[in-house]
């Protein structure tokens, strides 16, 4: 246990040592906020209620995407892929640990300081400028908290998942540019999936991407309360289960090939 | 060709004290340089780590401005005629690349000629000739990033000189290379100086390379020009002491010589250190003879090496200027 | 001046030449490049899935918004978008060796590359246009035409100026390359949409600061023949070319004053 926690806090480090590149990126965050903000704001001039948001919902939305997406990163993580593709991952199969457990800690301390640091200013100035709507009870704030960690892991087992491809393909930029596209509109960081016609929302659900970011913004606003929110944090656990799965099981089947082809 | 007078670059450093305090420092890279270098030298820049070598040349080639002190090459202002010298300026940098690292190598030159406006006629001389000089028909075609060091050394080396510059700066050119990489690029220089009458300003950690190449050398440390002569007056002034190896007849009690100590012995061998200053070698063998029955001798000279480490141990305030040879302080005691 | 341009143009085919090597990694990345930005215009249709008009602007004509100012973007992301990387030539001190040539910097920098495969994004725009137009059914002059060409011509422009201008911050802080995407992506982000939506200050900065209204917004009132709710004087509509102009004027300006900076401070 102690090893993922050194892991864990060597990945916090690794980016708390440019906080410049923080505050630069917290600046795009604010910016980018107060300008979607303002795009969903014009739509709440013809109508009260979108999608179970209302306006204040809509910019609370918005301003939690501004926050959590430098800790949920879910496009351009090409680490694992490339360390698959030049063949250092032999010297990770050859440590005590996991590949799949030491990255996942790694990441969940880079979360951290993402979290803290790119992801509180911008929702400090949103709330102060805005109306937001915040958590209600405790208890919602509390399960707020686990279902972020709960989509930072999301987003790591599928990350991981997909740079597996890179045991099998030459270029695997295909596949992370396919992802992106995908992750980033069904996990509701473009637009709500709430405002997603039926159907498209019923695709979107039937895929781990929501657990990413609409959860945890869904349970914040409140629009997931209750047992739905117990409900939604043990299907984001469930998803969770099945990328780590799906990523091991892919994984020793690429560690195999590498070692039976050499380097 | 080149006149620096008093050359100095100042930096201000912001360092992170604790998690918000900044502190800032000034840093003096160059702390007053002065030389002239005159066309057709081979000068050899030499400075450990730090020392302000970089900084200078970049002074000289127009990439910073001096904090004060004034530079002029071939006649212009590297800070405001920064694109006139350029035309006339040559440089290579050991390890960045300056050339296209997709493009076949040929292409990299071509885009070259175009960037520097080599008119083709004169294009096609040079290329032939160093395609000829550095043995380049085996990879003219080959993507940059294919090549080895050696060879994309050699391709950097042509990039820099194709468009006739009267001056070359050279930063770590052999850098990681093998022995006989780094002995073809230092005839190359050779040549070129010879036939063409370029002047070569040559920052190098090696030896050798001053050694074989360079006939002027300037050593820099803390900013300040520390050494600034010849290259041969360099070991037979400031080389300390020689050892005459001597192989007696059998062996015998350490031999006592005026002006020379015995450093080592073994069997019947025995290392005289002596200083070149107060007595020869031709004075010492002849003291031998006298005393021992001598079989065989060797002169060991000092080497540059440990010349020139000699010479960082003892620098001081004051500085050099060009010209004559000398160091900042008197002669060195005897023992190194 | 011509021999400028002619040795801008080697150095652009030299690179599209060697991106043309590998055609069907090439096309991939081109359908690639269409489909990610496609999600933008995704999140506009679901937009006015959910309202009719959006501050009076219909599917048609925001779509129309979202396709020029796209378009506008694609080729200015083709052209310098590699600019990006300007920020790690500067940390490994191969920014230097530009400032051995004889040549200007900016220039260097801006001819490092060229990536064709962007063009992508452009297709996507052309594509949702065209579905803007068949949505519209404008009357069409000869005026209106011109007005389109030169909209994302010169909308090119502006948002490549805009780049150079926000990416020189690398010359003083390297990890702050990031903020220069809040005005770059940024800016075309606010222009796929009618200025009209937004709050007086920001209108006024995408006036008269990064001028993104001039981009999209002002030529399309014309095109699309719509009273301006703003007041403001029609010959703005006409004046994305003297914008552009401006523009390249103040990127220049802010250029140099990097180079100096760079010169003195170091690298």
């Amino acid at each position: 246990m102690r090893v993922y926690w050194e892991i864990a806090r060597c990945g916090y480090q690794r980016y708390a040592a440019y906080p410049a590149a923080t505050w630069a990126g917290v600046f795009t965050n604010m910016v980018f906020g107060f300008m979607r903000g303002s795009v969903l704001l014009a739509l709440y001039a013809h109508r009260d209620e979108i999608g179970g948001y209302n306006a204040s919902a809509a910019l609370t939305y918005t301003w939690l995407v501004q926050a959590l997406i430098a800790a949920i990163y879910i496009w351009g993580w090409r680490e694992l892929g490339d360390r698959i593709r030049s063949g250092d991952i032999a010297i990770d199969l050859a440590r005590p640990v996991h590949p799949q457990a030491a990255g996942l800690a790694s990441d969940l301390g880079r979360a951290l300081y993402h979290l803290l640091f790119r992801g509180v200013p911008p929702l400090l100035v949103g709330a102060v400028v805005f109306e937001l709507t915040m958590p209600q009870t405790p208890l919602a704030g509390a399960a707020f908290v686990v279902s972020v960690v709960l989509a930072v892991a999301v987003s790591y087992g599928f990350r991981f998942l997909y740079s597996m491809a890179a045991f099998w393909l030459v270029d695997i930029r295909g596949v992370m540019v396919a992802s992106a596209v995908v992750a980033t509109l069904f996990s509701g960081f473009v637009i709500p999936v709430a405002y997603f016609p039926e159907w498209l929302a019923a695709v979107a659900y039937a895929t781990p991407f929501p657990a990413m970011a609409q959860t945890p913004i869904d349970i914040f606003i409140g629009v997931l309360s209750g047992t739905e929110a117990a409900g939604a944090l043990a299907m984001q656990a469930a998803w969770l289960a099945a990328l780590l799965l799906g990523g091991r099981v892919l994984f020793a089947a690429g560690a195999r090939r590498l070692v039976v082809q050499g380097g | 060709m080149i006149e620096a007078q008093e050359l100095r670059k100042h930096f201000t450093v912001t360092a992170r004290r604790g998690r918000l305090r900044r502190e800032r420092r000034v840093v003096e890279a160059v702390r007053g340089v002065s030389f002239t270098i005159e066309p057709g030298a081979v000068v050899g820049y030499l400075g450990p780590n730090g020392a302000g070598k970089s900084t200078t040349i970049k002074m000289l080639t127009g990439i910073l401005v001096p904090s004060a002190g004034s530079v002029t090459v071939l006649g212009m202002n590297p800070t405001t005629q920064r694109r006139q010298l350029a035309r006339r300026i040559g440089a290579m940098f050991g390890q960045r690349v300056q050339l296209w690292w997709d493009l076949p190598l040929v292409e990299s030159f071509e885009l070259l000629r175009h960037i520097y406006r080599v008119p083709a006629n004169r294009y096609a001389k040079n290329l032939s000739a160093f395609r000829d000089l550095l043995d380049l028909d085996a990879f003219l075609d080959t993507p940059v990033r294919q090549l080895s060091l050696g060879q994309r050394v050699r391709g950097e080396l042509v990039a820099s000189l194709l468009h006739d510059p009267e001056i070359v700066f050279l930063d770590e050119p052999t850098i990681g290379l093998d022995v006989v990489a780094k002995s073809r690029v230092r005839e190359f220089l050779t040549q070129m100086n010879r036939e063409r009458g370029l002047t070569v300003l040559l920052t190098t950690h090696d030896l050798s390379d001053i050694e074989r190449v360079c006939r002027r050398l300037l050593i820099i440390d803390h900013g300040q020009v520390i050494y600034d002569g010849e290259v041969d007056q360099l070991v037979r002034r400031y080389g300390g002491e020689c050892t005459l190896v001597v192989d007696l007849e059998e062996r015998t009690e350490p031999l006592r010589i005026a002006g020379t100590h015995v450093a080592k012995m073994e069997g019947p061998r025995q290392w005289l250190r002596f200083d070149r200053t107060e007595t020869t070698a031709a004075q010492i063998v002849a003291a031998v003879s006298g005393q021992a029955r001598l079989v065989d001798l060797t002169i060991e000279e000092p080497d540059i090496e440990d010349v020139i480490r000699r010479i960082y141990a003892r620098e001081s305030p004051t500085p050099v200027g060009g010209g004559a040879p000398r160091l900042a302080q008197a002669d060195p005691p005897v023992d190194a | 001046m011509a021999e400028v341009v002619s040795l801008y143009a080697r150095l652009v085919r030299a690179r599209v030449r060697s991106q043309l090597q590998y055609r069907t990694s090439f096309a991939l990345d081109l359908v690639a490049m269409a489909g990610i930005t496609f999600l933008d215009f995704v999140a506009v249709l679901v937009i006015f899935r959910n309202v009719p008009t959006l501050d009076g602007w219909s599917i048609g004509e925001v779509a129309f918004l979202y396709a020029t100012s796209a378009m506008a973007f694609a080729l200015t992301d083709m052209a310098i978008g590699h600019l990006d990387g300007l920020s790690q030539l500067v940390r490994e001190g191969s920014f230097d060796l530009l400032l051995i040539r004889p040549r200007s910097t900016l220039f260097q920098v801006m001819t490092m590359d060229f990536q064709l495969k962007r063009l992508g994004k452009a297709l996507q725009g052309l594509a949702v246009l065209v579905y803007a137009l068949t949505l519209l059914d404008l009357a069409w002059t000869p005026g209106k035409i011109a007005m389109l060409v030169t909209m994302i011509l010169a909308g090119a422009v502006i948002f490549g100026a805009v780049w150079i201008f926000v990416i020189c911050i690398v010359f003083w802080s390297v990890e702050g390359r990031e903020t220069a995407n809040a005005f770059t992506y940024g800016g075309n982000y606010l222009a796929q949409f009618p200025i009209t939506i937004y709050d007086a200050w920001l209108r006024r900065f995408l006036a008269y600061v990064v001028p993104m209204a001039f981009v999209s917004y002002m030529p399309a009132l014309f095109i699309l023949g719509k009273e301006d709710p703003l007041g403001l004087p029609g010959w703005l509509r006409f004046a994305s070319p003297a914008v552009a102009v401006l523009t390249v004027l103040g990127a220049g300006a802010m250029w140099r004053h990097a180079m100096r900076h760079y010169r003195s401070a170091g690298g």
